[in-house]
């Protein structure tokens, strides 16, 4: 890296605080990147407005009309703000995925978090049978809840079996993916026309799901858990050095991977369970904050939240702009934006870690 | 108070294998060195795991006169030292130092970091990554990691073996000077047997999960030894500075 160069000839210590304000300024990048993208968010749709209108329209200026403010702050505004908060939800939860797992590949969505939930929800969809007797109206969101909290204790177990490798985990999401999918299509063999298209709107994702309470709950579960992470940045960290050092270090392993996992699952679980299956932030979000910024998790952590953030907020921009009139399903494009991006990136840092 | 350390009949077993039995050592206290030395998959690495907690298994580990906790006193080096993270250097030697501490870094961490980049010359690469150094690199990365943790009882798995013979000298040297300055109860595992000589106050000697001997370095490591644990002829000779060194004549004959 030019910049490394740049400040190795530096003293250790002012090198360091340098390192550290650089690191600052990539999270107000990604800040701004994501505050812009919301605003075109927000302007797009069947009726377009310019940037400054919505941003007028935000402050609540009399120059904007009821109407306006209307579209903008009651329909548009929780499609918007859901984009951000499921996308620092799935980015973040598979940045701790691919920590505590030490795999590059993990992500909610790669082992079978979101395939567990799509069959949940199914399950309530077509045949109307909740997994909890109570929270009727929620039954579609507890079902995906709860299966995918099973998927990743599942995993989770397996994973601290002994002899279990990176490669092992990564088939043993291979195989939860291709059983909740085998399942989920034979649920739709038996589901009702009418069943049929909810599931398969369903499994597509999609953000005008999103509701004022749905917004709620998705960003209480972000906003408790990332201080709970944070809290344990240098434990999570030092994982990446190995079990051994962090063991040595006085990490309590399995207690952090327990943990862990347990709130990854709920982080990923409840994005799922209210706008369905999206896939790809989980995935893609951590990589691009661990090469803008290193797996520093002090930094790491909001990084990933931001860019995962940043790039469905972007994503939903792109589903309203693609066919005028029409929103495609955000599911659809994060998979077909995801992987042409990841693949650049790989490329073009494949001499780095990973 | 100086830290000491004492194993009694300890082992480890993995399900029904014992991997480890019967090791029993007398006091080994801060300032000494101990080396422990035998073949590949004598179970070394084994008894560290053991020692550092991070194995369970039969028999009592004595840990005395430590200043602070378990956790924060004993200092485990694992053999493996490979990584794949983006963490500089530096970043990685201060996340060691901060591990149970809050998030504010202050200048006494960096002052502690520059130092031990410092004492094992390696402020040249402070600011690389991990994943982009070489095997010697990382293994001089990883003693500073556990050294900034300022231990009281170092446990260290082969230490030196990816390092050149410059580096080893000096790195074993620092670890000497280190466990005496600072009172550290030093436990290396090791396979050069002329650095043990030059380095160690005491030898224990593992082979096939059992302890064979443990003792002053020139009263262990004997042509009897060499003969029969490693399966060498040798003998020790007096070099020019008048340490011991092992002059090897070559493998054990078959028919011997």
């Amino acid at each position: 890296m030019a910049h490394s160069a740049s400040i190795a000839a530096r003293p250790g210590r002012g090198a360091y605080r340098a390192l550290v304000q650089r690191k600052k300024l990539v999270l107000l990048a990604l800040s701004a990147v994501l505050i812009l993208s919301v605003i075109a968010d927000l302007a797009l749709g069947p009726a377009r407005y310019s940037m400054r209108e919505v941003v007028l329209a935000l402050a609540g200026s009399p120059e904007i009309s009821h109407q306006v403010s209307v579209v903008i702050w009651d329909i548009r505004m929780p499609v918007a703000l859901m984009a951000v908060v499921v996308g620092a939800a799935l980015s973040a939860a598979g940045a701790q995925m691919q920590t505590i797992l030490n795999n590059p590949l993990a992500s909610p969505f790669t082992l079978g978090i979101s395939a567990a939930a799509s069959f949940g929800a199914s399950i309530a969809l077509v045949f109307g049978v909740g997994l909890l007797p109570f929270a009727i109206e929620y039954v579609v969101s507890i079902n995906a809840l709860l299966m995918a909290m099973g998927a990743a204790l599942f995993i989770h177990l397996m994973s601290q079996r002994r002899g279990v490798t990176v490669e092992t985990i990564v088939l043993l999401g291979i195989t939860l993916v291709f059983t909740f999918n085998a399942l989920l299509a034979l649920v739709q063999f038996l589901a009702s026309e009418q069943a049929l298209a909810a599931v398969v709107f369903w499994t597509m994702g999609s953000l005008t799901r999103a509701t004022w309470p749905k917004l709620a709950i998705t960003t209480l579960v972000v906003v408790v858990a990332l201080p709970l992470f944070f809290r344990r940045a240098w434990g999570l960290t030092a994982l990446r050095l190995g079990e051994d050092k962090a063991a040595s270090f006085g990490v309590n392993v399995r207690w952090l991977r327990l943990e862990t996992m347990l709130i990854v699952s709920v982080l990923a679980a409840v994005p799922v369970a209210f706008v369905g299956t999206i896939g790809f932030v989980g995935l893609v979000g951590p990589h691009i904050a661990r090469m803008m910024i290193g797996e520093d998790q002090r930094f790491f952590l909001p990084a990933s939240a931001l860019s995962g953030a940043a790039m469905l907020s972007l994503t939903s921009v792109i589903s309203k702009s693609l066919i005028p009139g029409s929103i495609i399903p955000i599911g659809i494009i994060t998979a077909l934006v995801g992987v042409p991006f990841l693949f650049s990136l790989i490329m073009t840092n494949r001499r780095r870690a990973w | 108070m100086v830290a000491t350390l004492q194993l009694n009949d300890v082992g480890v077993r993995y399900g029904k294998l014992d991997v480890l039995s019967g090791i029993t050592t007398p006091v080994l206290k801060g300032g000494e060195v101990t080396a422990v030395i035998g073949p590949n998959a004598a179970g070394k690495s084994s008894l560290f795991r053991r020692i550092a907690g991070l194995l369970g298994g039969p028999g009592d580990i004595a840990v005395g006169g430590l200043s602070g906790g378990f956790s924060s006193g004993i200092c485990y080096m694992p053999q493996d030292t490979s990584v794949n993270t983006v963490l500089t250097v530096y970043e990685s030697v201060l996340l060691a130092r901060k591990q149970g501490a809050d998030l504010r870094v202050g200048d006494e961490d960096l002052e502690a970091v520059d130092a031990i980049l410092a004492s094992l010359n390696i402020e040249r690469i402070a600011f690389k990554s991990l994943c982009e150094l070489s095997g010697g690199q990382r293994q001089l990365v990883s003693l500073a990691q556990t050294l900034v943790r300022e231990p009281e009882i170092l446990l260290l798995d082969e230490p030196t073996s990816a390092l050149d013979l410059h580096r080893q000298v000096e790195v074993l040297a620092l670890i000497r000077s280190l466990s005496q300055q600072r009172q550290i109860c030093v436990v290396l595992a090791i396979h050069d047997l002329n650095q043990v000589l030059r380095v160690a106050d005491r030898v224990m000697v593992i082979d096939a999960g059992t302890m064979v001997k443990c003792g002053p370095a020139e009263a262990v490591i004997t042509p009897d030894l060499l003969r029969n644990v490693y399966r060498v002829d040798g003998r020790i000779e007096r070099c020019s500075r008048l340490c011991a060194q092992v002059i090897i004549d070559g493998p054990v004959e078959p028919h011997d």
